[in-house]
């Protein structure tokens, strides 16, 4: 993909995180920023990359070390959000 | 043209093949959902599932796509991965959730670096080279910003970590001159990145350049957040938010991959957009909180001049019990010392009680309550306290005209009327409750001596109708819900 196309995307995807974010209601921002957390974390597919070849000693153990980084933010960031939402309930009278 | 170049670099990337360009297109959808059903909690659940799907794609497309030497060892950084990150998700207090945050965050910023310097040692594996087998030009600048953001991201996320949970002071510190400090480091670190980019033939000084990006902007983190106060940890934590996102999407741009573009943009917005809303909710400027040292100065105006005793009024448990349950309608604030007492279990129940006797209460939250946004509504709904009665300031300003009772626990600032009257105040002009409205306010909290952060006397403590409840917040509603038993 050329330069201007990526920068297309880009552009457009801040505008849509702009209107999306708005959207969000503020009772959730604190989930919003796990999630976006562990959104963030696709860099590992950067991560994978250079681990994959072993052309390099050093940048596939970079590469291994920013997987490890990766996979807490991962499913760490996954797995505190949706515990977290599990908690935001409707009444249902308990007790 | 390089344009041209770059062109023909990414049909040679791997020969990433079409479907798998979409598919990343795919994963940055679900990412989009994933956001999106944050608008409201009934979707919630659902759109972090669509995160999960989004970033599933997202890593079996690239393990397919490129020929592994290293299956196993990639397997077991996954899993080591993913035991840490599940066993911390599943241990940590909601009440530490600000740290664990900028924890992570530390983790994407650090993750950016090794990715990056992985890149610049390894170019032929990301297909970022020319004809001539140097680094593009538009990489190399990509690479220098992504691993800069990323390290930037990485000491001030630690930073702000260490602040957030108690093991470094959350007063600023202030190094002199440290403005000219700072502007002077991040000009040197742009410099360095326009001399890497035009270094084309790539001569042994290059080496040294990218290692001097990288430990000037491990610095600069370093430098920003230390003097910023705890009172504005919200805003920096949303801050280094958009940062983790921004280095995400220059990696992406390094890659050509859409998945990490469209991450990037979302996770930079929303962070940027966080940033603003506290800033606002606090009517501070976002450039005078990143010039710190607020809270800094308090000995000049607060505890300069011995505050006067003024008469106020103290009750008991008993009291407040037998007011509340007197009233039609309450208005509960929680605010940071609710959560620090571990009030919120009590609190719960004791409004659980008030409701059964027939009144209606009411919980509201101040933006910039708690130490990151949202902080507060979530440690109300791990109290399994209903999210419908929960509102925010704007919501629930004008109803305390007719609230027969507000009930103060934790929070200070934020009922503070001098934001709204005395202009020589450190908090004036931002948005607080109109508790003065109300007929009768209680207010816990533990002496009267302590005052907010940001270190000013409330008038709220001496009104007529207000009724001073000092001890520990959880100790206090307990003896409540004991009265109303």
């Amino acid at each position: 993909m050329d330069f201007i196309s990526i920068l297309s995307i880009f552009v457009l995807a801040c505008f849509v995180g702009y209107y999306v974010v708005w959207s969000v209601t503020p009772a959730l921002h604190t989930p919003l920023m796990a999630v976006t957390n562990a959104i963030s974390s696709v860099i590992i597919v950067g991560a994978l990359i250079a681990a994959a070849e072993s052309t390099d000693p050093m940048a596939k153990y970079l590469g291994l070390a920013g997987v490890v980084m990766a996979s807490i933010n991962i499913f760490g960031g996954f797995a505190v959000t949706q515990r977290m939402l599990a908690m935001y309930k409707k009444k249902e009278k308990k007790q | 043209m390089s344009f041209d170049l770059l062109a023909a670099a990414a049909d040679g990337l791997g020969g990433t093949p079409a479907w798998a360009m979409l598919a990343y297109l795919a994963a940055g959808v679900f990412f989009i959902l994933a956001l999106r059903g944050l608008s409201s909690p009934a979707t919630s659940r659902a759109g972090n599932r669509n995160g999960m799907i989004g970033m599933a794609i997202a890593l079996v497309t690239t393990l397919v796509t490129h020929d592994i030497a290293n299956i196993v060892e990639i397997g077991i950084a996954i899993f080591l991965g993913a035991i840490v990150g599940v066993t911390i998700a599943r241990k940590i207090a909601m009440t530490a959730m600000p740290e664990l945050v900028a924890g992570f965050h530390s983790l994407v910023g650090l993750a950016a670096v090794v990715v990056g310097l992985a890149a610049w040692l390894n170019p032929g594996a990301f297909g970022i080279l020319d004809a001539a087998g140097q680094i593009l030009v538009v990489s190399r600048i990509e690479l220098g910003l992504g691993i800069a953001i990323g390290a930037i991201t990485f000491s001030g996320s630690v930073i702000a970590f260490l602040k957030l949970s108690g093991r470094m002071s959350g007063s600023p510190i202030l190094l002199p001159a440290r403005h000219i400090i700072n502007l002077g480091t991040l000009a040197a670190i742009l410099g360095l990145i326009a001399v890497y980019a035009m270094s084309g033939a790539g001569g042994p000084g290059e080496g040294m350049l990218i290692v001097w990006i990288t430990l000037l902007a491990f610095a600069i983190g370093f430098l920003l957040i230390i003097p910023i106060g705890g009172a504005d940890m919200p805003v920096v934590v949303s801050m280094l938010n958009s940062y983790s996102g921004w280095a995400a999407a220059a990696m992406g741009f390094t890659l050509g991959n859409t998945a990490m573009i469209i991450t990037g943009a979302l996770v930079g917005s929303s962070g940027a957009i966080l940033s603003y809303i506290m800033c606002k909710a606090m009517n501070r400027s976002f450039i005078s909180v990143i010039a710190g040292g607020f809270g800094a100065e308090d000995g000049a105006g607060g505890s300069g001049e011995p505050r006067e005793q003024r008469p106020y009024k103290q009750g008991s448990a008993d009291d407040a019990a037998f007011m509340l349950e007197q009233a039609e309608k309450v208005i509960v604030i929680p605010g940071y010392g609710m959560a620090v007492a571990q009030a919120q279990h009590a609190l719960r129940e004791m409004c659980d009680l008030l409701e059964e006797k027939g009144v209606e209460v009411k919980f509201a939250i101040h933006p910039v309550a708690g130490r990151m946004p949202g902080h507060m509504n979530v440690l109300l709904a791990e109290a399994s306290v209903d999210y419908d009665k929960v509102f925010e300031l704007e919501d629930i300003n004008s109803e305390f005209a007719t609230a027969d009772v507000a009930f103060i626990i934790g929070a200070n600032d934020v009922v503070n009327p001098a934001a709204k009257t005395d202009k020589s105040s450190p908090i004036y002009g931002m948005p607080v409750f109109d508790v003065d409205k109300a007929k009768q306010v209680f207010f816990i909290k533990r002496s009267m001596g302590g005052v907010g952060y940001a270190g000013v006397d409330n008038d709220v403590f001496y009104m007529d109708q207000t009724v001073m409840l000092l001890s520990d917040a959880k100790k206090m509603v307990e003896e409540i819900v004991k009265a109303l038993d």
